[in-house]
């Protein structure tokens, strides 16, 4: 115990830096231009990618934040896309009102499933999302008078955003739709992620034992988050459909669930931008591996986890953030 | 003080495991402002206690009152809400938060600002400023900002209590707060424990005579989860019973 010394930091200083937009990320938000003019032949790869990782950070939001380990989180983004899709054929394709309403309705679902969620922990909590997941799934496929089965939903029809930018073969419309949205999901994302809120939910992940002796109803703070994240997720969901037209059964799978979370470990969880940079290596590296050798592609996914979990615990993004000298 | 509400009573709280009983009858009383000294070999039940107290554990039968507020049915969170706090024997902290933003969560929580995920956390200045001198109070200033798990082992211990201090309690429940601290700093650590305002009551397990003697005002002496006296200190050293099932057996005088 040693006397206060004057070199004391200022503690909101310290607390405001954490919440500060980085140079990384703004030049992140400046590369995510670049498919407009460099790639064009990629731009449908580039909006199934910006979809993702908007999955992917509602996934964050839970999983890394909160330490809920879900297993079943496509169930919400099925539910956005169905839901979009479904409005859309109801006669309703204006797009932005339909992401509203998918990601109300994936929303209340998340809210209602919360009230178990917070109920259980470790792997009682896995199998309760990974059962979640399933009971969707098949709901989804044997109501096939609403959802078309396993034939999906054809006939989803997405009119002009804002009744102005048209949705065009190149994907041009696409890409930008699906980028803003993340660029919206990830600035809401943080602000949850930097408030007292946040702070709560990473007090959850590091001790939850703790959290009712300082006081917290811990499992409210869960229910909320959770909802959030679903929300974000029927988002990410609703905006596959617009920019596809389509909804298949494939939205809601377990694959898709597990998918997500191999990408969160890739990338770091924890950081929001590990969510984000964890997609696209997904993306890029099944649409090129899938080129070569569709079959086997998941070899080297194997093979790429194993990797960075061994050598990078805290994902590629953290251990980057480790190599530009960032402190433990 | 007789005549006063007492900040802490229990009344005959009973707990079993099978037919093992961690608790018999354990009717106790803290006036406010107490430095009372929870003791007994070990076994004897005295985490037991504090578990049932702040409700972690659930009493079989008994009652708990908090300045006359009967909170024998309220969950932990509620009881740290109306101003029942514990500590932890084995440091319960947030391993990758810093101090400062650990009790900034515990008064956020407090002040019901925790639901709040619109606002930056640094919105919320006071509640950062009053962390702040929470951590100079336990000389934790200087490390403010440095993540928990690598802060020295006695330095994570004032954070437990900082952390308990934060949910502006008016009784602490310390359990064992020097566990594991070096004999030369276990007193330094009473004497910020013994520096608290006196609107604090405190209890705390000790199994450090010279320090129990020195820092409670009344000794609490448990065995076999009952309480077998409660004395002043002058007392309680002089009971033969206590010298035969716990002073003279274990030998820390």
């Amino acid at each position: 115990m040693t006397v206060e010394t004057p070199t004391l930091a200022d503690p909101h200083d310290w607390l405001e830096r954490k919440g500060r937009w980085s140079a990384f990320e703004i030049a992140f938000w400046v590369a995510s231009l670049l498919p407009f003019f460099l790639f064009q032949t990629y731009l449908p790869l580039a909006s199934q990618i910006a979809v993702t990782a908007l999955f992917a950070v509602s996934v964050d939001l839970v999983l890394g934040y909160a330490g809920i380990i879900t297993l079943g989180h496509a169930m919400f983004f099925g539910l956005g896309a169905y839901a979009a899709g479904l409005i859309s054929k109801a006669g309703w394709g204006e797009p932005l009102t339909g992401l509203i309403f998918a990601a109300a309705f994936a929303g209340l679902v998340g809210y209602v499933a919360s009230f178990i969620i917070v109920r259980v922990q470790h792997l009682a909590l896995i199998m309760i999302t990974l059962g979640l997941g399933f009971l969707t799934y098949e709901l989804a496929n044997s109501m096939s008078w609403l959802t078309g089965g396993t034939d999906g939903l054809q006939g989803v029809e997405t009119w002009p955003i804002l009744g102005v930018f048209r949705f065009d073969l190149w994907g041009y419309t696409a890409y930008g739709y699906a980028l803003a949205a993340l660029f919206l999901g990830l600035v809401l994302s943080r602000r949850i992620v930097h408030s007292s809120f946040g702070l709560s939910l990473r007090g959850i992940r590091e001790n939850v034992r703790r959290m009712p002796a300082v006081g917290s109803d811990y499992r409210g703070h869960l229910q909320k988050i959770y909802t959030i994240s679903a929300a974000v997720a029927g988002c990410a969901g609703a905006l596959l459909t617009q920019t596809t037209d389509t909804v298949s059964l494939d939205t809601l799978s377990f694959q898709r669930s597990a998918d997500v979370v191999v990408m969160l470990i890739l990338g770091g969880t924890g950081r929001l931008y590990g969510a984000v940079i964890g997609a696209i290596i997904f993306m890029v590296a099944r649409d090129q591996l899938a080129d070569m050798n569709p079959q086997y592609w998941y070899f080297w996914i194997g093979l790429l986890l194993m990797v960075v979990v061994l050598v990078m615990p805290k994902g590629i993004l953290g251990g980057l953030a480790r190599l530009a000298g960032e402190r433990d | 003080m007789e005549t006063q509400q007492p900040a802490l009573r229990t009344e005959a709280l009973c707990k079993s495991f099978g037919s093992l009983k961690v608790a018999r009858d354990v009717t106790i009383e803290l006036p406010r402002g107490a430095r009372h000294a929870l003791i007994g070999p070990n076994g004897a039940g005295k985490t037991t206690l504090i578990n049932l107290i702040t409700g972690e554990m659930r009493a079989d039968s008994g009652r708990i009152a908090l300045d006359g507020r009967d909170i024998t049915q309220d969950p932990t969170m509620a009881r740290v809400r109306y101003g029942l706090t514990r500590t932890f024997q084995i440091n319960t902290l947030f391993p990758d938060l810093a101090p400062i933003e650990a009790v900034t969560l515990a008064i956020c929580e407090r002040e019901r600002l925790a639901g709040q995920f619109w606002k930056g956390l640094t919105a919320h200045r006071e509640a950062i400023d009053e962390g702040f001198e929470i951590l100079r109070q336990l000389q934790l200033a200087e490390v403010a900002i440095r993540p928990t798990r690598t802060l020295p082992y006695g330095q994570q211990r004032l954070l437990e209590i900082a952390l308990a201090l934060a949910t502006r309690p008016k009784v602490l429940l310390l359990d064992e707060p020097a566990a594991g601290v070096p004999k030369g700093e276990s007193a330094a650590l009473f004497s910020v424990i013994a520096a608290l305002p006196d609107d604090i009551s405190v209890l705390f397990i000790e199994h450090d005579m010279d320090i129990v003697f020195s820092f409670a005002t009344r000794i609490i002496v448990m065995v076999s989860g009952g309480v077998l006296l409660e004395a002043e200190p002058a007392v309680v050293r002089s009971d033969p019973r206590v010298r035969e099932v716990y002073l003279g057996r274990a030998s820390h005088a």
